[in-house]
């Protein structure tokens, strides 16, 4: 089991009546709400954590959203940058570049490949859909997300693996030549995550034999996905899914006592709750009308309004003492067979004490108890 | 399969009938009544397949034809089709087939900006052109959304920019997350909106190039406008009637963007009186 540090680099200070008279903290929440200064502040402060994870021994994940208050993390080629540069020895996780909203695909081959190259082949390249509210900034059509997510993988797969230039002529990118340098420094290429929170995807990664990352779905679900994956692969002839083929995304903190931790690891809960817009969140033809009558007339349910008792119990937020902690890992591994654990021990106001002193336990009290899970896979063998 | 709707609802809405029919080699629903010269409508984006009073009263004067558009209604969306221009040539063909010289065509709202893409790719089949608060065209600046975007409203909201008198528009129209629906009826809508983003979302609602291509509309154009449209105000009426050569402009009082729905008395006049003209 690998474990991942991960904040999505919130700037927290807007008043809450603010985010709730434009009905959203994301897409068109005024950026006049944004301080240039505390935002400096903020990134410098998160990109440290990071590397007090190198330094703690844990893997680093990191992701990107855009308008938002949310996720101060733009551009995450420029943060795996600086991380690249100052970290030593930790995997970097893209999880991931947004395919369908990225105009160039090319470029982001060129990206990754570079980042590999200055990390000395530390990046895991995850490439993502993209949830609803990323379709507005970059404006791409929504009933398109899955066709251009997969003509960009192609597109960039075969950049990758290409030892000449090449032509591409498809539905949405076109060049004439293409030739990216530098090759990536992991051969083939660095390892692929896709993530999915349905079953729609489910065989296409387990057909491309990716790592398979869901984020912050109930057991059961988390359950479901992984089995989906398992069965597709024995109906195709594919070798049965080794732990490094799931990642799991979770709500974290490690505290001296249960108690400690469930006061601390609230601050958690910030992320769920905010507000999110009904139509910026779901735009036309995102998901098939067919799922999202059903989804309509079946009422529809807020799963990131619960407590944190209940998210706990559903183990989105896996919170508690180190043995506690070791205990709901486990249990995870065990059902689930997740072998990277990608830990968001950040959010909303939750001061860098507290994130530190949590990562500290997790680190030297509860991550050597959990580090043999499924350490028989070689990629599970950290560095 | 033909329907004819029993009692006095039929006597009120007259006689059609619904069938699949390949258009362009395309599968779509159509539905017809009446004789006379051709009239066909284009319809607009939100929109349930029924034969409405506006279509029965003009299949008085004249044969109505009223396809679903590719990807709306039971009609079929052919995966390459992505833009306004796809449906522009399934039309095209439709105006072909119909065999007359003498069709007229009525575009509502999106249907308007399709039935102008027709119009500036060909009028050999076309007698009349009827644009009714259509989208298509580029009017103000970069910076000025012409259109309103009703992809980010509920349907509250949606029913205060669109119509005269909202409260009527909530009885009139079958809306997502307002109208009580089942769930084919449902999935029709969302597909409808699913299609209308397909098409239309980027550049949005409009082709850059169609505003200097309505100088080549040669055929006598009526463009007819609801004067409480608040999703295409009348300035951008009129500036759609400005760039077509010698085309008329008409406001219809207490309608929104659904003049034929709003207000179908007064809607009905305006078109009869522009198609029955010489």
């Amino acid at each position: 089991m690998l474990a991942y540090h991960f904040t999505e680099m919130p700037y927290p200070y807007v008043p809450e009546e603010v985010e709730q008279s434009y009905g959203t903290s994301r897409v068109t929440l005024p950026r006049s709400y944004c301080d240039p200064k505390i935002a400096a502040d903020l990134y410098n402060r998160y990109l440290d954590e990071y590397e007090y994870a190198d330094d703690l021994g844990l893997e680093i994940m990191l992701n990107e959203h855009h308008q938002t208050m949310t996720c101060m993390d733009a551009v995450v080629p420029i943060s795996a940058g600086a991380l690249a540069r100052r970290t030593k020895r930790a995997k970097i996780a893209i999880v991931g570049s947004p395919l369908p909203h990225r105009d160039n695909p090319v470029r982001v081959a060129e990206e990754i490949a570079m980042l590999d190259c200055i990390s000395r082949g530390r990046i895991i390249s995850g490439f993502v859909r993209g949830v609803g509210t990323e379709i507005h900034p970059a404006n791409t059509v929504p009933a398109y997300t899955r066709q251009r997510f997969e003509e960009a993988h192609d597109l960039i797969i075969k950049a990758w693996t290409t030892p000449e230039p090449f032509n591409w002529e498809g539905r949405f990118w076109h060049y004439r030549y293409v030739n990216v340098w530098p090759r990536t420094y992991q051969q083939p290429h660095p390892p692929i995550w896709i993530t999915g929170s349905s079953l729609e995807n489910v065989p296409w990664v387990a057909d491309h034999q990716y790592t398979f990352a869901c984020f912050l779905t109930p057991y059961e679900w988390t359950e479901q996905l992984t089995n989906a994956y398992r069965q597709r692969c024995a109906e195709k002839g594919l070798p049965e899914p080794t732990p490094d083929k799931f990642a799991y995304l979770a709500l974290t903190y490690t505290g001296e006592t249960d108690e400690e931790a469930e006061r601390d690891g609230q601050g958690l809960l910030w992320y769920l709750y905010r507000v999110r817009h009904p139509y910026f969140n779901l735009p036309p033809g995102y998901v098939s009308p067919q799922a999202q009558a059903k989804a309509m007339l079946g009422g529809g349910g807020k799963p990131y309004r619960d407590s944190f008792e209940m998210l706990q119990q559903k183990g989105i937020v896996i919170a508690g003492s180190p043995d506690t902690v070791i205990e709901k890992i486990r249990y995870l591994h065990e059902r689930c067979g997740i072998g990277h654990l990608l830990m968001m021990n950040q959010a909303g106001f939750m001061p860098a004490d507290k994130v530190r002193k949590s990562m500290k336990l997790f680190a030297e009290e509860v991550y050597p108890a959990i580090k043999e899970l499924g350490v028989k896979t070689p990629a599970l063998q950290g560095a | 399969m033909a329907t004819t709707t029993p009692g006095d609802t039929a006597a009120m809405l007259g006689e059609h009938r619904a069938e699949t029919r390949t258009i362009g080699g395309v599968q779509l629903e159509v539905l017809s009544g009446g004789r006379g010269e051709p009239l066909v409508v284009l319809h607009d984006y939100e929109y349930f397949n029924e034969w409405q009073p506006f279509e029965a009263a003009l299949s008085a004067s004249h044969s109505v034809i009223v396809p679903s558009h590719p990807g709306f209604g039971a009609s079929e969306l052919p995966a390459h089709f992505d833009s306004i221009d796809d449906l522009a040539y399934v039309y095209l063909d439709l105006l072909r087939e119909l065999g007359s010289r003498q069709v007229s065509l009525l575009g509502l709202g999106i249907g308007g900006w399709i039935a102008a893409e027709v119009a500036v790719r060909c009028t050999h089949y076309l007698r009349r052109l009827v644009l009714v608060d259509a989208v298509g065209i580029k009017v103000g600046g970069i910076t000025d959304r012409d259109i309103t975007d009703t992809f980010v409203i509920g349907p509250k909201d949606f029913l205060q920019v669109a119509w005269h008198d909202p409260a009527a528009g909530a009885e009139r129209m079958k809306l997502a997350g307002l109208t009580q629906l089942d769930e084919p009826q449902l999935t029709t809508v969302l597909r409808n909106r699913q299609t209308t983003a397909i098409l239309t979302w980027k550049p949005f609602m409009h082709n850059p190039k169609l505003r200097r291509r309505l100088a080549r509309v040669d055929v006598p154009t009526l463009v007819l406008w609801g004067e409480s449209d608040r999703i295409v105000t009348t300035d951008y009426g009129r500036a759609y009637a400005a760039a077509i050569p010698g085309a008329g402009f008409e406001t219809i009082p207490a309608a929104g963007h659904y003049p034929y729905l709003e207000q179908p008395e007064a809607f009905v006049a305006a078109v009869s009186a522009f198609l029955r003209a010489e």
